[in-house]
């Protein structure tokens, strides 16, 4: 009985100690679309500065924001700008938030590879997702029924989606909801009669890409804006981060040189040339 | 007068450690530390009833202000599920319960046969070596977490279901009700087969004395008079499926709609478990849409806790009509 008492007290002792060493804790937490992003930093900067814990969680824009809010991390990552209620409640709690554009991003419009249409306008995407268009050969497509799927709604690609293309319809109720960018395109990627939306970065072999409106998304045309569905990425600090701390480094290394090559690998649009 | 001198004078008889009489130090911390182990012990008890009940507190107080706020039977009956609309949104649960109750049946119908059938075949067929190993491995079916089988179901059973059977998408109730019936199969099998062993040797004696068969003895004596122990394990394993959340989450596809027509299973449909797990991270709390999930949430607490009763029900039968014979 004494020796339990022994080993279970050195234990407890080893493991105070062990979160006193760790200097120093960065927390991030939200969009899955930013997500990636926020991997990419925190590996640059475990070289970088290597006795910083960093830990990223990709949980949706709702939730970061819930997050920052409640005091539960350091940054959030949202693919959308916050609300006006988010914001009202923020200021409740006594959170300013502060916004840091970090990159650009599109919505893409998504097809199985073995679709023949290579073009839709925002309408017809708008009467696939109301449930007025059911079949692809409705839209000069092979006669297969249209799967539709979406992303759910705590998503910030969900939320770009239906300001830019529902324009604040409901969607049908035969539409599918996934909770993931990977999981739509996988999705995707194995159903024939499947559309759905992904962002940008998230493109790879394996579905194919649609032109919207008669603009191709690329680099280009989204970051001057001609892409109909392009939008800024975010990350939200409670105030200003004070200049030198290690969440000011984390929220300006999208300015640096190696900032960008992080987010151009990422598939994502940098701010700024370099 | 030296009182201590009463303990040493009497010789302790062998074995015991305290003298035949106690001081009255000694009578006291006894009595006193009795009693504080039985508090202790009652406490911890205790916690875990206090457990159940605050959970079923805290949902009802954070559910109370939605359902005073709209109604009850537009909740019940609506099949429009619009939480996050600008303008009006709407609250209408009845596609969640329905999209639930068509999984769980779909699911019963697949694991109660086999199920049932697996227990009498442990039970009654296979000799006692083999069911002491089977028994184990049907029983890890239960610990894989319930992830790997959303993943299973998205990433292989829903391109499986689309290629070879046709279907317009691989994620729907079918796919979830597949899964389903597999995680419920180990808790059926589990429950059915303790209660069909536990059956006396004095029934299956009797009624081979009287001329019958073996499968005549199976099906006409055991397994009637197992059937309260079969029926907790149905409802054990319903209740399983009811509760399963990502699963349903990774595999129905989440389409918040009454299949049309009522038996095409290849359509998506979308549980209250998901519903509440998808919803819950992004809402703000105290908003109507939080508080709708929570009203989703006391609705499924409360047919499980039904479901529950049911079972405990048939539970004591078994073990009273054990218990007689």
């Amino acid at each position: 009985m004494r020796t339990v008492i022994v080993c279970a007290l050195s234990v407890m002792v080893l493991l105070v100690s062990n979160s006193a060493v760790s200097a120093e804790k960065l927390h991030i937490e939200g969009s899955t679309t930013v997500g990636p992003i926020a991997d990419g930093f925190t590996e640059v900067f475990k070289d970088m500065y290597p006795d910083v814990t960093i830990t990223v969680n990709k949980s949706g824009s709702g939730t970061g924001a819930a997050a920052l809010m409640d005091g539960r991390c350091d940054i959030a990552t949202m693919s959308r700008f916050m609300k006006e209620q988010e914001f009202k409640n923020a200021i409740a709690k006594n959170v300013f938030p502060v916004a840091h554009a970090v990159a650009m991003d599109g919505v893409c419009i998504v097809v199985h590879p073995s679709n023949p249409i290579n073009a839709l306008s925002s309408e017809q995407v708008r009467d696939i997702y109301l449930g007025k268009m059911i079949n692809w050969k409705q839209l000069g497509g092979p006669d297969i029924p249209i799967v539709v799927i979406s992303r759910d709604t705590s998503s910030g690609t969900y939320e770009t989606f239906e300001s830019f293309i529902m324009k604040g319809q409901k969607m049908a109720p035969s539409v599918e909801y996934v909770s993931t960018n990977p999981q739509a395109f996988a999705r995707v990627e194995k159903t024939r009669g499947a559309i759905s939306y992904v962002g940008y970065g998230f493109i790879q072999t394996g579905v194919k890409a649609l032109t919207l409106d008669g603009v191709e998304p690329s680099r280009q045309t989204i970051l001057n804006g001609k892409y109909p569905a392009s939008r800024p990425l975010f990350m939200f600090t409670n105030g200003y981060p004070v200049l030198g701390s290690m969440t000011y480094k984390f929220v300006t290394f999208h300015l640096t040189e190696k900032g960008q090559e992080v987010i151009e690998n990422k598939g994502f649009v940098a701010l700024t040339d370099y | 007068m030296n009182v201590s001198y009463i303990g040493r004078t009497l010789q302790p008889a062998a074995g015991f450690k305290q003298p035949l009489v106690l001081t009255i130090g000694q009578d006291i911390k006894g009595f006193v530390l009795r009693h504080l182990g039985r508090l202790a012990l009652f406490i911890l008890t205790c916690t875990s009833v206090l457990a159940v009940f605050l959970i079923f507190l805290f949902v009802i107080l954070e559910a109370l202000p939605f359902l005073g706020k709209f109604s009850i039977v537009e909740f019940l009956t609506s099949t429009a599920w619009y939480p996050q609309a600008h303008d009006r949104p709407e609250f209408g649960a009845l596609t969640l319960v329905v999209g639930s109750v068509y999984v769980t049946t779909a699911a019963l119908v697949f694991s109660v046969p086999i199920g049932v059938l697996a227990a009498v075949f442990l039970s009654e067929i296979v000799p006692f070596r083999i069911r002491d190993i089977v028994k184990p491995v049907v029983e890890i079916l239960a610990a894989i977490p319930s992830v790997a089988y959303g993943f299973f179901a998205v990433l292989v059973l829903a391109p499986w279901l689309q290629e070879h059977l046709d279907f317009a998408t691989g994620t729907n109730a079918i796919n979830a009700s597949l899964l389903l019936s597999i995680m419920a199969l180990p808790t059926i099998i589990s429950v059915a087969e303790d209660s069909i062993s536990a059956t006396g040797r004095e029934l299956r004696e009797a009624s081979y004395a009287l001329g019958a068969t073996r499968i005549e003895t199976m099906f006409k004596v055991v397994i009637p008079a197992a059937h309260s122990g079969i029926i907790a394990a149905i409802v054990l394993g319903m209740m399983r499926a009811i509760g399963e959340t990502m699963v349903v989450w990774m595999a129905s596809g989440n389409a918040s709609r009454i299949p049309r027509p009522w038996w095409d299973l290849s359509q998506s449909v979308r549980t209250m478990t998901a519903t509440i797990a998808g919803d819950m991270g992004e809402t703000e709390q105290g908003s109507d849409h939080y508080r709708a999930l929570f009203a989703i949430g006391l609705l499924l607490l409360v047919m499980t806790l039904l479901l529950n009763l049911v079972s405990e029900y048939f539970l004591t039968r078994a073990k009273k009509s054990l218990g007689k014979s």
